[in-house]
């Protein structure tokens, strides 16, 4: 069940190289079947810092395979962003979810549960959950 | 009566007011915030003022709802979002109407207000670009000028606020005693609208 229809992921970050590092860090230790579709939306086209809304649709339709599309952001402007696009309606895939969820440790467990064939559900939860685990 | 030409000048000197003023912009915003916004929102109404004049959308709604979205595409901070749905929504509250009197925008600009207070969740006194808002909304259902008015007094009544929202918050009490950005370029778009009206020799 985990070779079609996956869950695709987005991460949205004020920083190119950081969505980029985070995507790659997710995607190896999702890392021992078919891995989940990821792509990474940070900075500005131009390279700078901030939020586009150009390439966040961009990496949206390109993880988009029907099954619905997590999108995980950090800061300001990314959640702001994401959240006036869904509103716009038809900016981006079907059944796009913003998830609420720390941005590193959400990212893997949404790339390891959408990898494993999870759904839509499953990834949010998954990802939400990273929240409940303290580290003192 | 306002149609959709009116709208499309009123962009237009919100691009020629944010050009004029993005380095007071900036300024403000290196005190508290991360010192883009004069930029941000050139490089926005820029784009805004060029689309809707070469789109030229029929009806004031459609001139507001295209502007939101050029906004939320091109400014790359959170003002991108905020301004895009202030203008997104207040278009959408004007419907189809091929003109709209200054009533009827009243009752929309309060509509797009209230979405940004829900987007970014903040409230009057959260030292944001709500505080220049709330007021020229209703100061709106009497005349232009008074919405203008109350907007820059929103703007400068920010200065001893303690900021709660975005990233001034971060600073706490070091945001007190900086009028805020948002607050401030959001009494240039009131007072742009003043000025439109203004020369159009629309109301008062």
């Amino acid at each position: 069940m985990s070779d079609e229809r996956q869950v695709g992921v987005v991460l949205v970050s004020h920083s190119g190289p950081v969505a980029e590092s985070v995507a790659e860090l997710a995607r190896g230790l999702a890392a021992g079947g078919v891995t989940a579709p990821v792509a990474a939306a940070g900075g500005l086209p131009n390279g700078g810092l901030g939020t586009s809304a150009e390439l966040i649709g961009r990496a949206a339709a390109s993880v988009d395979r029907g099954a619905g599309v997590a999108v995980l952001v950090d800061l300001g402007s990314a959640v702001l962003t994401v959240k006036a696009m869904l509103a716009e309606g038809d900016e981006l895939p079907e059944n796009t979810r913003l998830v609420d969820a720390p941005f590193v440790e959400g990212a893997v467990a949404a790339v390891v549960t959408a990898s494993s064939g999870g759904d839509i559900g499953a990834v949010e939860a998954a990802a939400s959950e990273a929240y409940g685990y303290r580290k003192t | 009566m306002l149609d959709a030409d009116f709208f499309r000048r009123w962009m237009a000197a919100t691009a020629t007011a944010v050009d004029r003023e993005a380095d007071h912009l900036t300024e403000l915003d290196s005190a508290i915030g991360d010192a883009d916004h004069g930029s941000n929102l050139q490089r926005g109404f820029t784009a805004v003022a060029a689309v809707v004049e070469k789109d030229a959308p029929a009806t004031p709604g459609a001139v507001l709802t295209l502007a939101g979205r050029q906004l939320i595409s091109t400014v790359g901070g959170a003002s991108g979002p905020l301004y895009g749905t202030l203008l997104r929504r207040t278009g959408k509250a004007l419907g189809e109407a091929a003109e709209v009197d200054r009533d009827r925008l009243a009752r929309a600009f309060a509509e797009g207000v209230a979405a940004v207070g829900q987007l970014g969740g903040a409230q009057a006194g959260d030292k944001t670009m709500l505080d220049a808002l709330l007021p020229a909304a209703e100061a709106l259902g009497s005349s232009f000028r008074g919405a203008a008015d109350a907007a820059r007094a929103g703007a400068g009544a920010t200065v001893p606020l303690q900021a709660r929202k975005g990233r001034a918050s971060y600073l706490g009490e070091r945001s007190i005693g900086h009028q805020d950005p948002g607050a401030t370029s959001a009494a240039l778009l009131v007072e742009a609208l003043a000025e439109t009206a203004a020369d159009g020799g629309v109301d008062a």
